[in-house]
């Protein structure tokens, strides 16, 4: 029974051996030997009990997360049993299948692989958003550094903000006179608030202490930028970088469609025009999937340069 | 009597508040000699840190004249070292870089990058600190960051050391550690020292001088009193000294008798 006890002790992973141990220890002297015992048997059934546990909490991690995608999956499955115009899970893969097992291939300008169409997508991004942040963080520093600027452009900021940047992608058409750019302009424009933003508060939210610090020790200006300023605020510039390429790829799909040309959205759109629904259900993975891995790139990259966690 | 390296004539601080002008300080008169240790006591909000802040350069006086070396302090500068509450290290780098800046700061016009190295190493060391060089802020006690506040103010080789309440958020043990290293780093570099403090004990045994400060608003000095106890001193040996009794005493009095604060 006493063997049951530290067993179940020790079994439920909560504590150590030793945790085990004052639960035997305090027997009367009979049961010496069966306390030795129930310790021996703890110790060993704790170290097998390691690799048990280890796998108790892999379970545990993996376990609800499969679970919920299968649900997903069961349930799609049963809303398509009856027909209608959504494809099947099984018809989704086998179309997948045939569609990644070539993503590169190339057949004139509007018949291009998936890879192709994501591959241009993420420029598209890619390049929207490195502008809007060559642009957005020097700007961030300024509004933070000087209370007049930031006063000036609040009430600009504060306007334009909350615009959907669908409604700037007309005014690139105009000025740019093409798609490609006007649908970069985009994502600039949806890119930049953020990083403004963020890295505003990143500055003003700079501790006294250290620039008191940059005072005491009379450091000249650059040694302040690059010792102090920038490295307090780069967390909250990470912030702002992460939300920005997060919305930047929510808007690209939308913009592509109205731009067309190559890109996820617009073949998100050119499927529907064939009427390849599964093609769109894998759109909506790949897009789902591209945007999960951005984020923890950024992610990864904020967590570098976390120096109370480092 | 040494050279006088501070001089405060007269000296008053108002600051503007949305409720009118606030006057911190009023007619401070106060020489610090070179060598000497220097305690600022008072209850809180009295205005030490105001003072120490007047010192440093941190605030301009709106009244009255501050020299430093017969020059009017006009701002911060490296020949008066400033030891924060709150240890102000900049958590991004290590405690050789978090030195190192100052160093480079003060002494790169003249000296090479082994020469600067080896200033770094040789303030941590003084504070005992080599092991720890390579370690950010956030893994080391908070004893350790205030060695390594020390060790960048020591660095710097100040006229004069400023501190305020360098050892307040310390617990006591660690706190008796380092008033001791203190007073040996003291002693070895002779340095000037001038250091706000609300702990008695603390005042006494490591100042030549206690500079008593009357309650806020509009404080002033009240009382100075001479610390004649020998050096090197020794807590345990004062524990029982008379004379350290009297200086205890003379500062109690003042503080809980003469400045009571009726709410605290």
């Amino acid at each position: 029974m006493n063997v049951a006890v530290t067993m179940d002790r020790t079994g439920a992973g909560t504590s150590s051996e030793t945790k085990g141990v004052p639960v035997v220890a305090p027997l009367d002297n009979k049961q010496d030997k069966v306390a030795e015992a129930a310790v021996s048997v703890a110790k060993s059934g704790n170290e097998g009990g390691r690799g048990g546990e280890w796998l108790q909490a892999l379970l545990r991690a993996v376990l609800p997360p499969v679970l919920g995608v299968a649900l997903l999956i069961g349930l799609w499955h049963v809303a398509t049993l009856n027909g209608g115009g959504i494809p099947s899970p099984g018809k989704t893969w086998d179309a997948a299948v045939v569609l990644f097992s070539d993503p590169f291939y190339q057949e004139g300008p509007n018949d291009q692989g998936i890879g192709w169409n994501v591959l241009e997508s993420l420029k598209r991004v890619g390049i929207g958003f490195g502008i809007a942040a060559l642009v957005g963080i020097p700007a961030g520093f300024m509004l933070g550094r000087f209370a007049v600027l930031a006063q000036m452009m609040n009430p600009i900021i504060s306007l334009l903000r909350p615009v959907s940047p669908l409604a700037w992608l007309p005014i690139g058409l105009l000025v740019f006179q093409r798609a490609d750019p006007a649908a970069t302009w985009t994502i600039f424009i949806c890119s930049i608030w953020p990083m403004i933003m963020n890295t505003a508060q990143g500055v003003t939210r700079i501790p006294q202490d250290y620039l008191n610090v940059a005072r005491v020790l009379n450091l000249s200006e650059w040694k302040i930028f690059t010792k102090i300023l920038f490295p307090a605020v780069l967390p909250y510039m990470l912030t702002g970088i992460r939300l920005s390429i997060g919305t930047a790829w929510l808007v690209i799909v939308a913009a592509e469609m109205l731009t067309g040309g190559v890109g996820i959205g617009f073949w998100v759109w050119d499927e529907w025009n064939n009427l390849k629904v599964e093609h769109i259900i894998i759109a909506i993975f790949v897009i789902g999937i591209v945007g999960l891995i951005l984020e923890q790139i950024l992610m990864l990259i904020a967590r570098r340069f976390s120096y109370e966690t480092r | 009597m040494s050279k006088k390296i501070v001089q405060i004539e007269n000296v008053g601080q108002t600051f503007e508040t949305k409720k009118g002008k606030f006057t911190a300080l009023r007619d401070i008169h106060l020489d610090i000699f070179e060598g000497e240790s220097i305690s600022l006591i008072g209850h809180s909000g009295c205005g030490k840190s105001t003072l120490l802040n007047l010192i440093a350069g941190l605030t301009r006086p709106t009244s009255g004249v501050m020299l430093c070396d017969s020059r009017e302090i006009a701002g911060p500068g490296p020949e008066r070292a400033v030891v924060f509450q709150n240890h102000s290290l900049l958590p991004w780098l290590t405690c050789f870089d978090n030195v190192y800046l100052a160093v480079e700061r003060v002494f790169s016009a003249k000296e090479g990058k082994a020469r600067l190295k080896q200033r770094t190493h040789e303030a941590l060391e003084l504070v005992g600190l080599t092991h720890a060089e390579n370690k950010y802020p956030h893994e080391i006690s908070g004893g350790m960051k205030q060695r390594v506040g020390i060790a960048r103010a020591l660095s710097m080789q100040p006229r004069i050391l400023l501190m305020d309440e360098p050892f307040g958020a310390l617990d006591a043990l660690t706190r008796a550690n380092l008033q001791d290293e203190l007073m040996k780093i003291l002693a070895a570099t002779r340095a000037t020292m001038v250091m706000v403090t609300h702990d008695v004990d603390e005042a006494v045994l490591l100042s030549d001088r206690v500079v008593m400060l009357t309650n806020g608003p509009a404080a002033t000095i009240g009382e100075l009193l001479e610390v004649k106890l020998e050096r090197p001193r020794d807590r345990l040996a004062l524990a029982h000294d008379p004379q350290f009794g009297e200086c205890r005493a003379a500062i109690m009095e003042f503080l809980y008798q003469k400045q009571l604060r009726v709410a605290a």
